[in-house]
């Protein structure tokens, strides 16, 4: 026997006690620990009555009887609804159009249409919602008060505080997510199929509802559910434009409950179950869905690029409208956000307010006593963040492809629990647990690093397994044959490799933390406040000239890291690893 | 001297049953020598060179190098992988694409416990880098290679570590038919130079007989036969090492009597033949005659037969030329017969020709032998 050799018993293996099963075991427990914990304490939380300094908490129904007994719920929940299938379906029409429009027919331009088209994905949506609160709301709105010079009237054109207002901006904010997923659809369809029926001598538009809307329809009923679930987790537009006029939401009523003096975090907390249960029912059919667009898929994995429609003189038509598209979801709320920025307060662009252009806002922005803490806090928060979530996941992702440990399917739904936790339920979900535990973590900047690793593990998981599952398994078992212990293995040849996935995932990881607002805003306290809090405060404060300032800079740094990430994911994605 | 004894090995199936991948497989290499683990995919050759390697752990059995016990069930005893020094060359190379050529070989040297200084490590690298030839592109990225250098790197890198034992896992399989004959000699050169005691695996025969001081024939998680290339080839043992190695015809017979010297005369459809036996026979058992196509003699002329050599008459039935050679399907009867005929003979299709076969070259095998997978 040598020194070296270990032993075994002859029925159980034990896993050697190395490195290997130390960061294993830590990574697990942190995944565990971060997507169940919290949501124990909310449930804890929902059949409790509020501890005050006289009576301890004790167990009740109340919360959810207030909840759910009175007529004020069940339009919460129409509302909730009502505007999460208007802004979906919305954001599906329009997406699909012009991904059909792009993929499928000669629209000139294609390619600068489809760069351009993500541009609005940078956006942060509190800065969107509130370029068309400068735009159309009735009295201070870009659009209003041009129609009523115009035209001499006091008519109210458009009014963005209104149901029909929050689902067209937040269909709007969401329709270029849709365009990419519809695109990626249309991409994986056998073309054969559709010249098969153009052989038969259907015309185009035969062709397109008989043959294309039909073969994509799997996925894009997988698509409509994301985009639904997606909307009825928005805050932004809910709260900027739905709290004025009193149309609530689950989002905007878990944030009242939460603001109201005393807070009413036992009825946040039921509200929250139900948004939940809402969320994962969609993820559950969503996840059915796409098992049935496995069934359905036409990829043939030959990668030729579908066949173009030829629509004529339509193909124009198409190009305008994609043109009009992109202004309106780009073009005008960044400008309108940049005008608003060069004034000392916000007035309607004319002659006389352009004599007035000054930077007087950005000075007040950089004077503003919590920028720079804002600013640091934002940095430190996201690259902590992604860094977390991309060494862990990398970890987990290794744990489920690699090992043969019983339970492994466990950590990837553990690590993807957090997708269906609607960014406001989470933070309260947080919020809750850690005031309860009192380990010290509660109003510093700690607890929205737990916020935001938990909820952007999932994205982590996502972009590591894809470069993981393609690795070849003997790349490793190489570099264990040449003498090399796990943790030289680990780090000299399986990191190395994930680097193109790792680094593409690090960058959206801290895009997405930068923009992150509906967990922070119950998480922030004094001294921890983020980038995306502060435009929050300046908006309750009523100072949009500086928060439109702020946002100019916002979106120019994150155009900046979107093209970082680009080059990124190009420069990186050529060297493919395998042999 | 490697000795692998009675290795039984299971993975979990789709429903979560053990399916048996290894079945008592047992041999030996003595030192120096090049043994080969042969069998159509799916038959447990790759487990049992894994399951050497220490990649995969077998369910009982006992694997020792040199009188040290590097896997024992019995006794509780598992070397890790990384702790056995054992050299491997993957099937696909395995070759690390973020590093270089020279990076790659001197990995092992540079993760060792007692990790050698740089001068000692350049020097033992470039040397084996030298000796695959690879030595003028050791600072080319590892992805810029083309196959075949690709598999010598994958070789360098297991070499550099000088290994105790070098394990082989189809190294030639992913390189073009002209390249994997070129490396086949280069390998064969390397390994009896070095005399490195190696385990190799494939499913080519061809390259087995070529490269091999040992075969062990597998089937079915089993050893069928373990012999020399010569013997495997000749003597195969039943009809699924006749029929995987190499081309065969298979005459249906039955035994008429034993002539001795492990000789005995059968009755077949294409007449009576003399034929070996590797076993006793008893009279009218049934067993069937393999004989390979090279052996079975034609001829325009009439041959003559002899006690041992039995000549039948046939008709052609169709012809392939092959350039260095000629394959003709004979008709005798209601037997089909496959022969492997100079270029020069040149009988029409549907012509009477003469067939020879040699006592010596035909070999009588069991009947029933248990469920043949077709190769």
């Amino acid at each position: 026997m040598t020194p070296t050799a270990t032993l075994l018993t002859s029925s159980v293996r034990l896993p050697r006690p190395d490195a290997k099963w130390f960061v294993v075991g830590a990574a697990v427990a942190l995944a565990a620990w971060l997507s169940s914990v919290p949501l124990g304490f909310l449930l804890w939380q929902s059949f409790m009555t509020p501890e005050t300094a006289t009576t301890p908490a004790q167990l009740t129904f109340d919360n959810y009887l207030t909840a759910y007994g009175s007529v004020e719920t069940l339009r919460v929940f129409g509302n909730s609804v009502e505007f999460a299938a208007g802004s979906a379906s919305l954001a599906f029409v329009v997406g699909t159009f012009f991904a059909w429009l792009n993929e499928r027919t000669d629209t000139p331009f294609k390619s600068a249409f489809f760069a351009l088209s993500l541009v609005p994905l940078i956006i942060p949506a509190i800065l969107f919602t509130v370029s068309w609160i400068l735009l159309a709301s009735p009295k201070i709105g870009l659009i209003n008060v041009a129609i009523q010079e115009l035209f001499a009237t006091d008519r109210v054109v458009a009014n963005i505080y209104s149901m029909a207002g929050m689902i067209f901006v937040d269909g709007l904010h969401q329709s270029p997510l849709a365009f990419l997923m519809m695109t990626a659809a249309f991409r994986s369809m056998d073309p054969s199929l559709e010249e098969s029926a153009l052989m038969c001598g259907a015309t185009v538009w035969q062709i397109a509802l008989r043959m294309t809307l039909k073969l994509v329809w799997p996925a894009a009923a997988a698509v409509f559910l994301i985009l639904f679930l997606r909307a009825i987790e928005s805050f932004e537009v809910p709260a900027l434009l739905g709290l004025p006029v009193g149309i609530e939401v689950y989002t905007s009523s878990i944030y009242q409950a939460v603001q109201t003096y005393p807070s009413d975090i036992g009825l946040a907390s039921s509200y929250a179950v139900a948004l939940l249960v809402i969320a994962s029912l969609c993820v559950y059919a969503q996840s059915r869905t796409a098992a049935a667009v496995e069934r359905f898929s036409t990829v043939t994995g030959k990668g030729f690029r579908p066949r173009v429609m030829r629509i004529g003189r339509w193909r124009y038509l198409g190009a305008a409208t994609f043109a009009v598209y992109l202004t309106v979801v780009a073009a005008l709320p960044f400008l309108v956000l940049l005008w608003c920025s060069l004034q000392k307060f916000y007035v309607a662009p004319s002659l006389a307010a352009l004599q007035n252009v000054t930077f007087d806002a950005y000075r007040a922005v950089f004077g503003y006593p919590v920028f720079a803490s804002a600013v640091w806090n934002s940095l430190v928060l996201s690259v902590a963040s992604a860094t977390i979530v991309a060494l862990t996941t990398a970890v987990l992702c290794w744990v489920v492809a690699r090992t043969k440990l019983p339970g492994r399917w466990l950590i990837d739904n553990l690590a993807t629990l957090p997708l269906m936790f609607p960014g406001l339920v989470l933070g309260l979900a947080i919020m809750v647990c850690y005031l309860n535990l009192g380990i010290g973590v509660y109003g510093t900047l700690w607890i929205m690093l737990i916020a935001y690793v938990t909820r952007f593990m999932p994205y982590g998981m996502r972009y590591n397994s894809t470069s993981l599952l393609a690795l070849h398994k003997e790349l490793e078992e190489s570099a264990i044959m040449s003498g090399a212990s796990w943790g030289m293995t680990f780090w000299r040849v399986v990191l190395p490799l994930l680097k193109p996935g790792l680094i593409a995932g690090w960058i959206y990881v801290v895009i997405v933390s930068v923009r992150e607002l509906s967990s922070s805003i119950l998480l922030y306290s004094p001294g921890s406040e983020v980038l995306s809090i502060m435009i929050w405060e300046y908006w309750q404060n009523g100072q949009y000239v500086e928060l439109s300032a702020l946002g100019v800079m916002l979106i120019a740094a994150l155009l900046c890291l979107v093209l970082l990430e680009r080059f990124a994911s190009r420069r990186f994605g050529i060297a493919s690893p395998g042999v | 001297m490697l000795i692998v004894k009675s290795l039984y090995t299971e993975y979990p199936g789709d429903r979560g049953q053990a399916v048996r991948a290894t079945h008592d497989v047992s041999f030996a290499v003595p030192d120096g020598k090049l043994f080969t683990l042969l069998g159509p995919s799916g038959c447990g050759k790759t487990t049992t060179l894994r399951s050497i390697a220490g990649l995969e752990v077998p369910k009982s059995g006992e694997i020792s190098l040199h009188g040290k016990v590097v896997f024992s069930s019995a006794a509780g005893i598992l070397v890790p992988p990384n702790r056995r020094n054992f050299g491997m060359v993957f099937q696909s190379y395995a070759i690390w694409p973020h590093m270089t050529v020279y990076q790659n070989a001197a990995f092992p040297l540079q993760v060792r416990r007692h990790k050698p200084d740089r001068k000692k490590i350049a020097d033992k690298v470039m040397g084996v880098l030298h000796a695959v030839a690879l030595d003028d592109v050791a600072e080319r990225a590892a992805t810029k290679l083309s196959g075949g250098q690709q598999q010598r790197l994958a070789l360098a890198r297991a070499l550099v570590m000088e290994p105790q034992l070098l394990l082989l896992d189809e190294p030639l399989s992913n390189l073009d038919a002209k390249l994997r004959e070129r490396m086949r000699f280069e390998l064969k050169r390397m390994q009896r130079e070095l005399a490195l005691t190696t385990v190799y695996v494939t499913h080519d025969q061809s390259e087995a007989l070529a490269l091999s001081h040992e075969i062990a024939v597998m089937s079915e998680g089993r050893i069928v036969q373990i012999g020399s290339p010569r013997e495997i080839y000749e003597r195969p043992c039943n009809r699924f090492v006749a029929d995987f190695i190499g081309t065969t015809n298979f005459i249906d017979a039955q035994v008429i009597e034993e002539t001795g010297e492990g000789r005995c005369r059968v009755g077949t459809p294409v007449g009576v033949l003399n034929v070996q036996c590797l076993d006793r026979l008893r009279r009218n058992e049934a067993v069937i005659v393999s004989v390979r196509p090279e052996d079975v003699e034609l001829s325009e002329p009439e041959l003559e037969g002899t006690d041992l050599d039995t000549v039948c008459v046939g008709v052609v039935d169709a012809k392939v030329f092959l350039g260095e050679y000629l394959d003709f399907r004979v008709k005798i009867g209601d037997v089909v017969l496959l022969a492997r005929a100079h270029p020069s003979l040149r009988t029409p299709v549907g012509d009477r020709i003469f067939v020879r076969m040699r006592a010596e070259k035909c070999m009588a095998l069991p009947a029933a032998s248990v469920s043949v997978p077709k190769a």
